[in-house]
């Protein structure tokens, strides 16, 4: 199990160590300072085996996290660790800074004991952290309330405490997708997929049974096959189902459920979290299209060319639209001529950075550059990094489309059709590759 | 503190104070100053003490001189107050352990609590705080906390049971701590269950023959029903927990895997790995043809295939999986190879590792889109990673016969790019397609030849001059070529020298006219000019038979090689196995057993994969298991003795040149008889081109023997073993890696690395090949242990005690091990006028903790004058005390008339235990673990056994002979012996032919032993 937690600023020195077993010494502190951070080279692993101690390691910003141990630990679980106590000290504090972990040392201190024992991490839950652990100080608990504490910790549903009122029950989903997309330069696809994540903000008093309902494919057709009726419904509605690679749920949907009927029902948190995350490869809608087209002049001129056409309905718009096309190290200069937007060199980068605030559903656009090269002695060929794109647009690239969300409470008097429901898509750009 | 100063400067404290200013406090005489503001009346300035004691305490300060003053907070209602303290007392307590006592009496109260919170929080602390005296305070509260009415309490107790049990393992046996945590699988509270599972687990892991966490179908149960209810970090250690448990057969392995799918789609990745460990665990013991196993593969590959959006260092732990996952069960992932294409933001780390992934899903099907890929990140700007693609381009070619042109032509692409590690990585890699695909591609050569100036890296020199050499005929200029190469021949390096040699001859056997001055040059530079016996030998070797019979030098040196198989860097299928039960933790990231990293008796237990049952098909891979205990396998010992004798012979120069002609003797087995004996023979010399070249070139004479790591061994199992500390040269997986013998090993015979390397089916290679190719690696170890095990080594009795010293009586005696029990073999004799009764017997506490198991049975009265022979037995569990010398034991003997002391020194050899024989991969990873200092060298001088001799009267002893190889004359054995305390010794015997004197190198983690250790060796070979 973990040995030890250490955090480190960017030169190395300790902010937070935690020793959990006997077996880690303080000379671990440095072993990692001396071979890791201090190290001259780039990180090769971010597990490192110095001396019979495997650090693993995790940066946020110019924070170091390293976990050590000495033992065949679950390193996946390591690792999940590390993200958890960064999001769990994020919630408290907010972005994890050398100041923010200074001035909250002790705090951090205090939740490294709570859920780490031992080196077993326990529940790491912020919602139920934060009724016991406070910088206030603990608040004179009766009896009853130190209870409920400890059964929410230790309970069953550990996300959501019990006693929890609005007046107004609301919840927002957002449908959060990013696409990711390799092509070749000749405009075929290399890879795609979508990469999306359900996010759930709830207003929900008491303790709601939720089920949720999305285009899946394979419930669709499992429904279709029950009648007549569900098959003229969907000739109707003109709906399409999307096949779903596979998805992951947050720990409160019942995953059993899940495997054996494909429904998913849970009791969600309070407040704002990830309901599930998915994954899929098939029919995606590439919302934009990326042309490339470079000549090299002699040795000393770039001639480059991008079309960019937008794919998806006119009356939709992607927003934050930006093109990056990388310039060779040896560029002395760049004059670029663009349709719409602004358009940038940018020798800090290497790269010319294109931006359009809106397009439309449909258009097309185009940049082209001419690249002034230095001439050198380096054999090295230029590697040509890929033209890469960033957007957003206001759908789903995979074509997922939220078909309900249902809230029972039965010892409260709201029911469903109380619920004030909202659903938002948004699709980004992931990683959005043309080669050229 | 620097920091803390800086932030001090430039930080004005506003209106709100924060916490960092604690960091602040470096002046001189600042503990005074904290001393007298933690005796301070004011609460908050107490507060405000201790946290600048802890922020102190964090940046590596030694406030351990305000021990008593922080102690004395403790008694607070505070509990932010509290929780400070308690932390610096688990730092300091172990250093203060009298002061620490002073903390007892609070955490013995607040265990007692009326809030659960601080009771828990109160056995929490107790448990990390390591000093006996408060250990003893601990069991009382414990063990109401283990019964206390709040799951958070209990939750809390079940992990202290692990803290104490690693602080003191026998009093939590004595006080039935087990039993009440055995209890918890049941609570009713699914983080009990999860943490006393965890808690359980562990102690189980030092106790690996104890049934403590006793899984049978009940208790599995139990835990499949937590395992929905408990949180995601509960859920790892109940699927770490299943996954020891074997089912008894396969219907309810199936159940027991249809309950835990479901977790595959959990967010948690590490959630994910473990279910998939149970699966791949259990599947093996599914029958094939099952519905539910085609089922189960296909759920396998979506979960896996998620795990690559997680963040990087999270992909980095499943890639290292997916790569043990795609070797142990390819068709999971077949489909998905697109999910590996590297990302040009990727890190480095999982680049590299997608790239490893892709090779080995390579297939015809989707070659042309790898291979599009491949020359893609051929381009790009990492070195390694560049070097890899380039491998990894050959390796296409090796596997996908349809897709070889293709490659060769991206490769000769690359060479033009003229970018100088590309074209030295691609001509490797051009190298081994030219031995996969002899007489195919021969026309590149030309381009290949106009890039030999900017070759400086002698893995490229190397393959270029064998190119050379092979194709010599070919080549108009080959001998110009080779000479230019000559010029600075003692500034290459070995490889490098070999391959010009070995070139170089056959260039003088295929143009015999023109080169006869070359070749008398090279073999004049390699026998007369060159220290390196390698180098040497092999040119003698040549020479003679040059000189003796052309005609057999050609048969030798441009025999038929076989070809090199398409899997190169498999991992060993045993190791796989291993690692496949240890999916998800660092053992799968490092590919290495656990034992090979894990330090004491953690992890040093193998796990298995279940045997199929059912269907009663066989499993996949054989158990090396069975073949590891006990006796040597009898794989064919009769045949490499006779080579090495040979060889031995041959390399003394005496003997009359081996013949060729003849029929071959039909026994044999073999194709050519003399001659192919000497083909085996040679190549079982030059096992040793195996070396990969990371490993310095040896530079040992047999005369003047030194220090050597079995380095050679390493070769096919190098990728497994590669050291990651040094994560600056990540393991390379390409083919190339391993071809080095190539160069040689084809030359003559076989290619022991690329051809029999893995055990795993050379299908490729001729059966017949395998017999005389076996003087390689891969059927080295098979010959472990030959010859018949012999009784163990008796010293003779010596007199202990003489009779005046002890009022007439004499003590004589020995020690042996007969059937695994140590035996004190004794002869009384009363020198004395009277009668002597009542004997007994008692040790000093001793190093190995010897101890008499039985009373000393002398029944009848020891009349004057009669001797009486007695044997005791021997534990080795009595109480241990280092002593001077190691293996000396202070003995006192009672009888009617007095007490008498003597000491005697007893053989440690009896305390080899007959389990002692090594598995071969785990001795390589610890012969390479176990640092060089530890190694001590011996000679043992005047012996004249050979080396099965030798090998079988030392198994006798319980040394174990786990390999045996064979160089320039010189045997090496390979041994192990495990001590009854579970001490490894590894050793390296080297004996050669006619020399009488043997050298002994020892490795070992306790290198005190070593002394004692060659002292047994001593005296079982000369006895």
């Amino acid at each position: 199990m973990i040995g030890g937690l250490f955090i480190y600023n960017h030169k190395g020195e300790v902010l937070i160590s935690r020793v959990y077993r006997d077996d880690i010494g303080r000379n671990a502190v440095d072993a990692f300072r001396v071979n890791v951070i201090h190290a001259r080279q780039q990180v090769r692993s971010p597990v490192t085996n110095i001396a019979r101690t495997s650090f693993f390691h995790v940066k946020r910003s110019n924070i170091w996290l390293a976990a050590v141990t000495k033992q065949n630990v679950n390193a996946a679980m390591v690792f999940e660790f590390l993200y958890k106590m960064c999001d769990v000290m994020a919630s408290y504090f907010g972005k994890i800074s050398e100041e923010n972990i200074k001035n909250n040392f002790v705090l951090i201190y205090e939740l490294l004991d709570e859920i780490l024992d031992f080196g077993y991490p326990q529940n790491s839950e912020t919602g139920s952290l934060k009724t016991f652990i406070t910088q206030q100080g603990i608040k004179g608990q009766t009896k009853e309330e130190q209870s409920q504490i400890t059964s929410q910790v230790t309970g069953q549903i550990g996300w959501r405490r019990e006693g929890i009122k609005y007046r107004r029950n609301e919840l927002f989903l957002d449908v959060l997708e990013s696409v990711n997309l390799l092509m070749s330069p000749q405009g075929q696809v290399l890879s795609a997929h979508v990469s999306g994540r359900v996010v759930m903000k709830s207003y929900l008093s008491g303790m709601p049974e939720c089920k949720f309902g999305m285009n899946d494919k394979i419930i669709i057709d499992k429904a279709g096959k029950g009648g007549v009726t569900n098959e003229a419904g969907k000739s109707t509605s003109g709906k399409q189902s999307i096949a779903i690679d596979d998805c992951t749920f947050n720990q409160c949907v019942r995953l059993s459920k899940f495997d054996s009927e494909r429904s998913i029902s849970f009791i969600p948190p309070d407040g704002e979290y990830e309901l599930m995350r998915y994954r899929t490869t098939k029919d995606i809608i590439l919302p934009f299209r990326v042309i490339p087209l470079v000549r090299e002049v002699g040795r000393t001129k770039l001639e480059v060319k991008v079309v960019i056409k937008s794919n998806f309905k006119p009356s939709l718009l992607a927003q934050k639209i930006e093109v990056r096309i990388p310039t060779p190290l040896n560029t002395s200069g760049v004059q670029v001529i663009c349709m719409k937007g602004k358009a940038k060199y940018k020798a800090s980068e290497n790269a010319i950075v294109w931006k359009i605030k809106r397009m439309a559903g449909m258009k097309e656009s185009q940049i082209s550059a001419e690249i002034e090269l230095l001439p050198t002695n380096d054999k090295k060929k230029w590697a040509r990094p890929p033209i890469s794109m960033n957007f957003e647009v206001p759908f789903a690239p995979s074509g997922l489309k939220v078909r309900y969300l249902k809230v029972f409470e039965s010892k409260l008097n709201y029911s469903d059709h109380d619920v004030i429901k909202w659903v938002r898509y948004i699709g980004r750009s992931g990683i959005y590759e043309t080669r050229c | 503190m620097e920091w803390a100063n800086q932030l001090c400067e430039n930080r004005q404290f506003g209106s709100k104070m924060t916490d960092s200013k604690y960091f602040t406090t470096t002046k001189k005489g600042e503990i005074f100053e904290l001393k007298a503001e933690l005796n301070s009346d004011k609460k908050e300035k107490k507060k405000e003490a201790v946290k600048k004691v802890i922020a102190s305490m964090t940046v590596g300060k030694d406030v351990s001189a305000l021990f008593p003053d922080v102690v004395n907070c403790m008694q607070t209602d505070n509990l932010e107050l509290k929780k400070l303290v308690y932390l610096y007392l688990m730092n300091y307590a172990k250093s203060q352990p009298d002061m620490a006592i002073m903390a007892v009496n609070t955490f013995v109260k607040d265990c007692e609590d009326a809030n659960p919170l601080i009771r828990a929080l109160a056995v929490r602390t107790m448990g990390c705080i390591r000093v006996d005296k408060i250990t003893e305070y601990l069991c009382e509260p414990l063990r109401k906390c283990l019964k206390d009415e709040d799951p958070y309490v209990r939750k809390t107790a079940a992990v202290c049971v692990a803290k104490l049990h690693d602080i003191n393992a026998q009093l939590v046996e004595d006080q039935g701590f087990l039993d009440t945590l055995k209890d918890l699988i049941s609570d009713s509270n699914p983080m009990v269950v999860a943490n006393a599972v965890a808690a359980l687990s562990e102690i189980a892991e030092s106790h690996p023959n104890s049934n403590l966490l006793d899984l049978n179908p009940q208790s599995i149960n139990k835990l499949l029903t937590a395992l929905n209810e408990c949180t995601e970090w509960g859920q790892i250690f109940i699927l770490d927990c299943l996954a020891n448990y074997t089912p008894r057969d396969d219907r309810e392995s199936q159940s027991i895997c249809e309950r835990v799918t479901p977790r595959l789609s959990h967010a948690n990745s590490a959630v994910v790995l473990s279910a998939v460990k149970v699966l791949m665990k259990f599947m093996e013991m599914l029958p094939k043809d099952l519905d539910y196993y085609s089922t189960l593969l296909k759920k396998l590959a979506p979960p896996l295939v998620t795990l690559l959006s997680a963040e990087p260092e999270l992909q980095y732990v499943a890639l290292r999986n997916i790569n043990l996952i795609v070797q142990k069960r390819p068709e999971i992932l077949k489909h998905e190879m697109k999910v590996f294409f590297v990302k040009y933001n990727d890190p480095i780390y999982v680049k590299l590792e997608k790239l490893d992934i892709m090779i080995r899903l390579a297939s015809q099907a989707n070659i042309a889109q790898v291979l599009a890929e491949l020359k893609e990140y051929a381009t790009e700007v990492d070195v390694d990673f560049v070097r890899k693609a380039v491998r990894a381009i050959g390796r296409c070619a090796i596997k996908v016969e349809q897709s070889a042109e293709r490659c060769v032509s991206t490769l000769l692409d690359l060479i033009q790019t003229k970018v100088n590690y590309v074209v030295q990585e691609a001509i490797v890699v051009i190298k081994d397609i030219f031995r996969k695909y002899p007489n195919k591609y021969e026309s590149v050569i030309a381009t290949l030849c106009e890039n030999l100036d900017s070759l400086d890296e002698p893995e490229a020199r190397a393959a270029m001059i064998w190119i050379v050499g092979e194709y010599a005929e070919r080549i108009d200029n080959a001998d110009e070529l080779l000479e230019s190469f000559l010029e600075g021949f003692h500034d290459e390096s070995t490889q490098v020298q070999l391959q010009l040699l070995t070139a170089i001859v056959k260039l003088f056997l295929k143009k015999p006219t023109e080169t006869q001055e070359l070749v008398q040059q090279v073999l004049s530079l390699a026998t007369q000019d060159s220290d390196n016996p390698d180098l040497r030998d092999r040119g003698y070797i040549y020479w003679r038979l040059l000189s003796t019979d052309p005609v057999a030098a050609k048969e030798v040196v441009l025999a038929e090689k076989p070809l090199i198989s398409e899997e190169t860097d498999l991992i060993e299928p045993t190791l796989l196995e291993e690692l496949i039960c240890h999916i998800g933790t660092l053992a799968s990231v490092y590919h290495k057993p656990p034992s090979a990293f894990v330090e004491g008796s953690r992890g040093v237990m193998h796990k298995r994969l279940p045997a199929r049952t059912g269907s009663g098909e066989s499993t996949e891979s054989p158990d090396v298991g069975t073949a590891a205990g006990g006796s040597a396998p009898e794989a064919a010992p009769s045949i490499i003795p006779s080579q090495g004798d040979l060889l031995g012979d041959l390399l003394n120069l005496d003997m009359a040149p081996p013949t060729t002609s003849g029929p071959p003797p039909p026994t044999t087995g073999m194709q050519m008889g003399g001659m192919d004996l000497l083909g085996g023979g040679l190549d079982s010399l030059m096992g040793d081109e195996s070396e990969p070249p990371h490993v310095p070139p040896r530079t040992d004479t047999p005369r003047s023997p030194s220090p050597q790591p079995p380095s050679p061994v390493y070769t096919h199992t190098d990728y497994t073993y590669t050291d990651y500390s040094h994560t600056d040269s990540p393991p390379d997986h390409s083919p190339t890696e391993h071809s080095p013998p190539a160069e040689l090993g084809g030359d003559i015979g076989g290619s022991p690395a690329m051809g029999a390397g893995f055990g795993a089916a050379p299908a490729v290679m001729p059966a017949s090949l395998n017999a005389p190719v076996g003087g390689g690696l891969g059927d080295l170890f098979d010959l472990g242990g030959v010859g018949m095990p012999m009784g163990a080594y008796i010293p003779p009795k010596i007199v202990w005690l003489p009779a005046m010293k002890a009022k007439g009586l004499e003590i004589s005696g020995t020690f042996a091990r007969r059937a695994g029990v140590i035996q004190m073999e004794l002869i009384l004799t009363n020198k004395a006028m009277s009668v002597m009764t009542d004997f007994a017997i008692q040790f000093n506490r001793n190093s190995f903790g010897l101890a008499p198991a039985g009373p000393l049975q002398v029944l009848t009265p020891l009349g004057p004058n009669q001797t009486i022979e007695v044997s005791l037995p021997l534990s080795t569990v009595g109480p241990v005390m280092k002593m001077d010398p190691l293996n000396n034991l202070q003995v006192a003997v009672k009888n009617n008339i007095d007490v008498f002391y003597f000491s005697c020194q007893y053989p440690i050899s009896m305390l080899f235990v007959e389990d002692g024989k090594m598995e071969r991969q785990v001795f390589l990873a610890t012969w390479k673990d176990i640092p060089n200092d530890n190694e001590s060298q011996f000679q043992i001088k005047d012996c004249h056994l050979n080396s099965d001799a030798a090998s079988s009267k030392l198994q006798g002893s319980n040394i174990f002979t786990i390999a045996k190889r064979t160089v320039e004359g010189q045997d090496m054995l390979y041994m192990s012996i495990k001590l009854s305390n579970g001490i490894w010794v590894l050793a390296e015997l080297r004996v050669q032919a006619g020399n009488p004197n043997y050298t002994i190198s020892l490795k070992c983690r306790a290198p005190e032993v070593s002394q004692c250790v060659f002292q047994c060796y001593e005296a079982v070979l000369k006895n």
